[in-house]
């Protein structure tokens, strides 16, 4: 309970004008395509030089909140996911974009992040010493079986062809081994200077879902109309508040997956938005609307990746190793005020340890008030007419792809890809599994490269992989997934024509 | 139009001429770009943006520097571009790390080698320690180097990836040693390196001496060694590799420091030469380096580019067999 002893320090005036500051500044860099939470993060160190070392970590943890929900803004409204963590939003939060339900989407995917996000920090606040050890407890054989894991749901993330699924998603894998690899420094598929750093994610997300449409909306031309008169529904805030509450199913299961997986030091906040998306469709009743505009889908995955920001600081706080990138440029905003996180942190400098704890639970609900504010006015993006729109989004992806790195290398991949996803889309293929095998690949990968290579020093590569509670458990969830996957497409084969893809691409 | 277009390129033609009549006294007339070729949050970036942060003092560049990074590879995707598309006018600065930079040109398949760049100054030097998990029964390098001859090629221990200081420490060590270790490369860097030690993963690691401070100041390491020729002044209680009987230098040392492109013009070459060592000097820079538990060690040009040359005869014997 001492974190109750440090809240009223987040209200004194300067906190809390740093709190709003790092909300509202995170918000708009979470909603800038590109823009991911490091970068925001990272962004805003040098602004911590002068400050206090709790005002500088409150500055920084308000914005690694609120950029985290702010990227669901592009998901949901341009169909861009600013990071990883909200591929899955895109998949329904869009869909309800177009048919005017843009306000609907953000509402929800506000209110699920706060709720997600709450218990998430609560976690941290409550759990700690116990999640440390859990965080620890994955290695590399642990982490192989985990990617395969994530490999198993690739075929069901897409909802016209498992077969389909499964193919983009071996694309997405194959697209992972380019450039140097991890381990041994070997190089591979390098044709050009652009893609010997391998395939960025971040350029990656922005070509494989934005330029599809892009190349869509010009493709119509100026003068069809029919696609502009989207009337942008209104939506009261208490509604959506109660249709969270009313689908608490998928709320669950996506804030407890977020917590869980986030926990996982390197992978958890690339793949719990889909992981969580994908568990609440499977145990659903209505998982035939998941795709569609559905509001399960946009809940499950934006309570996922919330819920994931406190657990994923865990092993940073505790135990000095950053677990993502993200906490490892918070690892330098503590550093530079000359505190190492670990015991020190608590015992020493408490007030600075739950001050930013507590900025962070306030600042998940300061995100929400705001959020919930310009989700209304934010969602008139649908008004525009789709040249120019087409145009907007053009620019930002040019503009998100290039800040990543710096690089045109980036802005060319971003272009091709996206090309090349447009005539994908045209036979039935869809980016969210290609995405999964680009993250996938290089976590399984190296992990087996790791895993392979102490079991040959020590005990074997078949002990090593195939015993320990913890191998058994995820082996047997793998077995399961594929079962289920199996079942469900032998109980209702679906077929695709390029004819259907066709017809779904005008319906878009 | 012809006219016109003739008349711009004679203009142009004179701006240019006048740029390089005045012998770069002005340098530098705006800011300047820093290229760190690992990403925001690592140790290389944290520290570029702490030696430069007085940069735009009166009594150093007068002009700010901006830290760019090109992550990717090892490093291999921010030197490639060093070498070979950055502008050599003196407003693209690089950092490095040695011995990563020259490892991995002696290695091949990148597009650069210790000529491709002119050292300007070097500001830190991180050495390599040795780690085991604080419940581990070694306790001196001793205990390590036994358990490697009883279990030939049985003690896992970690690194940051091959051909980065890490390594090159680790490869001394076997040679020094007369032993046969597996050195188990992490993905995801120092970080990663030591989250497997404490984790039981492996048995032991090579991780950087800031790193290894930090952990073992939280309770979750013992440091059994440090890869250097003297002892540090963060770890006064730990000997050096050296101490213990074994002959190892400082070659795994990670030097970091800020270069240039080759065909640079001296003059700004001098000039940065001459400025940047002092810069580093700064007592706030000083202060904020020894917070973050980062070791200094300035070196001036010329120092470099005996530190490089060495480094770089070093490097050649040790990974020829390889």
């Amino acid at each position: 309970m001492e974190f109750l002893l440090y809240f009223s320090d987040v209200f004194t005036p300067v906190n809390f004008g740093l709190l709003l500051i790092g909300t509202i500044g995170g918000l708009i860099l979470g909603a800038t395509p590109g823009l991911s939470p490091t970068m925001a993060v990272a962004l805003l160190i040098p602004f911590t030089f002068k400050l206090e070392a709790a005002q500088g970590l409150i500055l920084l943890g308000a914005a690694y909140t609120s950029t985290v929900a702010g990227g669901a803004v592009s998901a949901i409204l341009l169909k861009i996911p600013g990071a990883p963590a909200n591929i899955a939003t895109t998949l329904d939060g869009h869909t309800m974009a177009q048919k005017g339900e843009g306000a609907k989407a953000l509402q929800l995917s506000f209110v699920s992040s706060a709720i997600g996000g709450v218990f998430g920090v609560m976690l941290l606040i409550f759990l700690t010493p116990v999640l440390a050890k859990w965080a620890l407890a994955f290695g590399p054989s642990h982490l192989f079986w985990l990617a395969i894991l994530g490999v198993t749901i690739i075929g069901s993330l897409d909802s016209s062809s498992v077969i389909k699924g499964l193919l983009s998603g071996c694309i997405g894998l194959w697209l992972a081994t380019i450039g140097f690899d991890d381990i041994m420094g070997a190089q591979r598929f390098i044709f050009h200077p652009a893609v010997s750093g391998g395939i960025n994610v971040i350029p990656a997300l922005i070509g494989l879902f934005a330029i599809p449409q892009v190349i869509t909306m010009f493709a119509k031309g100026p003068n069809d109309t029919t696609a502009e008169v989207i009337a942008v529904k209104k939506q009261p805030v208490m509604d959506s508040i109660r249709e969270v509450i009313k689908r608490r199913r998928a709320l669950g299961i996506g804030t407890a997956i977020g917590s869980v997986i986030g926990l996982i030091p390197g992978v958890g906040g690339q793949i719990a938005g889909l992981v969580a998306y994908d568990q609440s469709k499977k145990f659903s009743p209505e998982r035939e609307k998941f795709g569609t505009g559905h509001s399960e889908g946009v809940i499950a995955a934006e309570a996922a990746n919330n819920a994931m920001v406190g657990p994923s600081l865990v092993p940073l706080l505790t135990l000095s190793i950053p677990g993502s990138p993200t906490a490892a440029v918070l690892l330098g905003g503590l550093l530079i005020h000359g505190i190492f996180p670990g015991s020190d942190l608590f015992d020493n400098h408490p007030d600075v340890a739950w001050t930013f704890i507590n900025s962070m639970l306030i600042g998940q609900i300061l995100m929400c008030i705001f959020g919930l504010y310009v989700a209304g006015l934010a969602a008139s993006v649908a008004r525009v007419p789709h040249s120019v729109m087409a145009a907007i989004v053009l620019g930002l992806a040019l503009f998100g792809s290039y800040s990543v790195q710096n690089s045109m290398g980036d802005v060319y991949v971003m272009a091709s890809l996206g090309i090349g996803m447009y005539f994908l889309e045209r036979f039935g293929f869809s980016a969210a599994p290609l995405v999964l095998g680009l993250i996938l690949g290089p976590i399984a990968e190296a992990n087996f490269v790791q895993g392979s290579m102490i079991a040959n020093a020590t005990s074997g590569l078949g002990p090593y992989f195939l015993t320990g509670t913890l191998n058994l458990t995820l082996i047997a969830v793998v077995l399961a997934s594929i079962a289920y996957s199996v079942w469900m497409e032998l109980r209702q084969i679906r077929y695709t024509t390029k004819d259907d893809a066709v017809h779904k691409e005008e319906a878009l | 139009m012809k006219n016109l277009l003739a008349g711009a390129a004679i203009a142009l033609m004179g701006l240019t001429g006048t740029a390089y009549a005045d012998g770069h006294a002005n340098y530098p007339e705006r800011p300047v770009m820093l290229m760190v070729s690992y990403g925001a949050g690592g140790a290389t970036d944290f520290q570029a943006r702490i030696v430069t942060m007085t940069a735009g003092n009166e009594d150093a560049l007068g002009m700010p520097i901006a830290i760019i990074n090109k992550p990717g590879a090892g490093g291999r995707v921010g030197w490639n571009w060093m070498a070979t598309q950055a502008e050599s006018d003196g407003y693209t600065l690089g950092a490095y790390n040695v011995p990563h930079f020259i490892a991995q040109s002696i290695k091949g398949g990148v597009e650069y080698s210790a000529d491709s760049f002119e050292p300007i100054a070097n500001w830190g030097a991180d050495p390599a320690v040795f780690v085991v998990a604080a419940d581990s029964e070694m306790n001196s390098m001793t205990d390590v180097v036994d358990f490697a001859k009883a279990n030939p090629g049985k003690l896992t221990f970690s690194g940051a990836g091959l051909f980065v200081g890490h390594h090159i420490a680790a490869l001394q060590l076997e040679k020094a040693a007369g032993v046969k270790m597996a050195y188990i490369p992490s993905n995801k860097g120092g970080a990663g390196a030591m989250k497997s030690v404490i984790a039981g993963e492996v048995m032991g690691g090579v991780n950087n001496l800031s790193d290894a401070f930090r952990a073992a100041a939280a309770g979750n390491v013992k440091i059994l060694g440090v890869f250097d020729l003297e002892r540090n002044d963060f770890l006064p209680d730990v000997p050096t590799l050296k101490e213990q009987g074994f002959d190892i230098d400082n070659a795994s040392v990670n030097f970091r420091g800020v270069m240039v492109p080759k065909g640079t013009p001296q003059g700004i070459i001098d000039k940065l030469a001459a400025t940047v060592p002092a810069m580093f000097e700064n007592g706030r820079v000083a202060g904020k380096m020894k917070a973050g538990g980062s070791p200094m060690y300035i070196m001036t040009r010329d120092e470099v580019l005996e530190m490089w040359a060495a480094r770089e005869e070093t490097l050649k014997e040790l990974l020829a067999g390889l």
